[in-house]
């Protein structure tokens, strides 16, 4: 039988791009999750407007590679017609959204990660339209980090179960930080086009600004595992055919359906 | 870029059409206060007007360059198309002064001057956001409510001296 999904014609530069994109895509899903379950209604507003952002930020991203691509893919097939392994998004945004303490926490973890990425991306890409989604979206990204590093340090340093449930977050989801940095073949090939930064060198300014965080939070990051999770290569955790099947289930059932 | 000088007369009454085209989202101002249009260039057949859009993921966008397109076939000018242009991103630096005045006649406290990024720390502590001027009352006896609101580019506020709430257009 044919299948419904696209098959993707992979460079680096595209896997650069659909990781970033990706990334942005799935957090931006999860945090949708929160509409209606904010612990307040302001951060019931907050967590939506983050995700409006992050989706932005994904249809700009994908529909430059699929451009790059040059298969013809626009970004609504590239965001619901891809098959699992062909999604390039960090482990960490697939996970499912936790309580409200593991939400801020990573968002601030990938907010940083984000900022410091479109910084460079701004400042040094060769490629226009990459620089020209990433002014924009630094932006946004910086507004996302500093509300969500405020969260952290109000429930860090603040009532006895505040501050269990952010210990809690931190060691669950620390460990997966490590594959923000990790580089390999693509991301080493994207940095010698100037398409953007290795990965690694975003390693030490992420670490920096995270530890100011917690540190006015009163938090310690949990010591440093030999775990290693690895979405960006397409190999996922069983959370993500859950999160694929609910953003594609109508483009499954009604192909090509529009409104 | 435009083959016919972009100062024709069709681009003109073009310029003159898109004033009255109102945000769809914050009605009070036109497409040209808020500095989205940023060139209309007449190219003979047809009439290009360029926009920049204001966040990554604003849902008026699409709803942005309907209006324009429509705005336009009405005062017969068209065809025309609509160019989006990210670079350099939009910023609330490019509202007008008529816009602002618009914005606070709306009760919409109008974006401060974007100040230069903090990237190096995060300031987590005594972080304090910039005076808010009342819109109704103009005292600067104010608080920030929600960082986010309505819209993707505004914030809620509330005066502690008039005890009103009022949206501020956040600065980026």
């Amino acid at each position: 039988m044919q299948s419904a999904s696209i098959e993707l014609k992979l460079t680096p530069a595209t896997q650069y791009l659909l990781r970033i994109g990706d990334t942005c895509l799935i957090l931006g899903q999860r945090l949708g999750e929160w509409c209606g379950h904010a612990p307040a209604l302001e951060e019931d507003i907050a967590m939506a407007n983050i995700a409006l952002d992050l989706i932005g930020q994904a249809r700009a991203l994908l529909t430059h590679a699929g451009t790059l691509e040059g298969a013809g893919h626009d970004e609504d097939q590239l965001a619901f017609l891809r098959n699992e392994r062909d999604y390039f998004n960090l482990t960490l945004v697939e996970l499912p959204r936790g309580d409200f303490a593991a939400g801020v926490l990573r968002n601030t973890m990938v907010a940083t990660w984000l900022k410091l990425l479109w910084q460079r991306l701004a400042a040094d890409s060769q490629d226009a339209e990459v620089r020209a989604i990433a002014a924009k979206a630094l932006k946004e990204a910086r507004y996302h980090q500093q509300h969500s590093a405020d969260w952290v340090v109000r429930l860090g340093d603040g009532t006895a179960e505040s501050r269990r449930r952010m210990d809690a977050a931190l060691a669950e989801l620390w460990r997966f930080a490590p594959e923000m940095f990790d580089t390999d073949a693509a991301d080493e090939a994207a940095a010698q086009q100037g398409l953007g930064p290795l990965w690694s060198s975003l390693e030490a300014p992420w670490r920096a600004e995270m530890q100011d965080v917690l540190e006015a939070a009163t938090l310690k990051a949990p010591a440093a595992s030999a775990f290693r999770s690895d979405g960006k290569r397409g190999r996922h955790s069983e959370h993500m055919g859950f999160i694929l099947a609910d953003m594609q289930y109508l483009q499954r059932a009604f192909p090509g359906g529009v409104w | 870029m435009s083959a016919v000088p972009a100062e024709s007369e069709r681009a003109l009454r073009a310029w003159q059409v898109l004033q009255g085209v109102p945000d769809p989202e914050v009605p009070a101002v036109s497409v040209c206060d808020l500095g989205i249009v940023r060139e209309v260039a007449d190219h003979g057949d047809t009439l290009e007007v360029v926009l920049t859009p204001t966040y990554s993921g604003c849902p008026a966008t699409e709803a942005i360059e309907r209006d324009v397109l429509g705005a336009i076939d009405d005062a017969g000018l068209g065809p025309a198309k609509v160019t989006l242009r990210r670079a350099p991103a939009w910023t609330t630096d490019w509202i007008s002064a008529e816009g602002r005045r618009k914005l606070l006649d709306y009760g919409i406290a109008p974006p401060g001057a974007v100040a230069p990024a903090q990237d190096a720390v995060v300031r987590v502590i005594g972080r304090r956001a910039d005076a808010v001027a009342c819109p109704r009352c103009a005292s600067l006896f104010t608080e920030r409510l929600s960082a986010f609101g309505a819209t993707a580019c505004k914030a809620l506020y509330r005066c502690t001296s008039c005890r009103e709430p009022f949206e501020h257009f956040k600065p980026i």
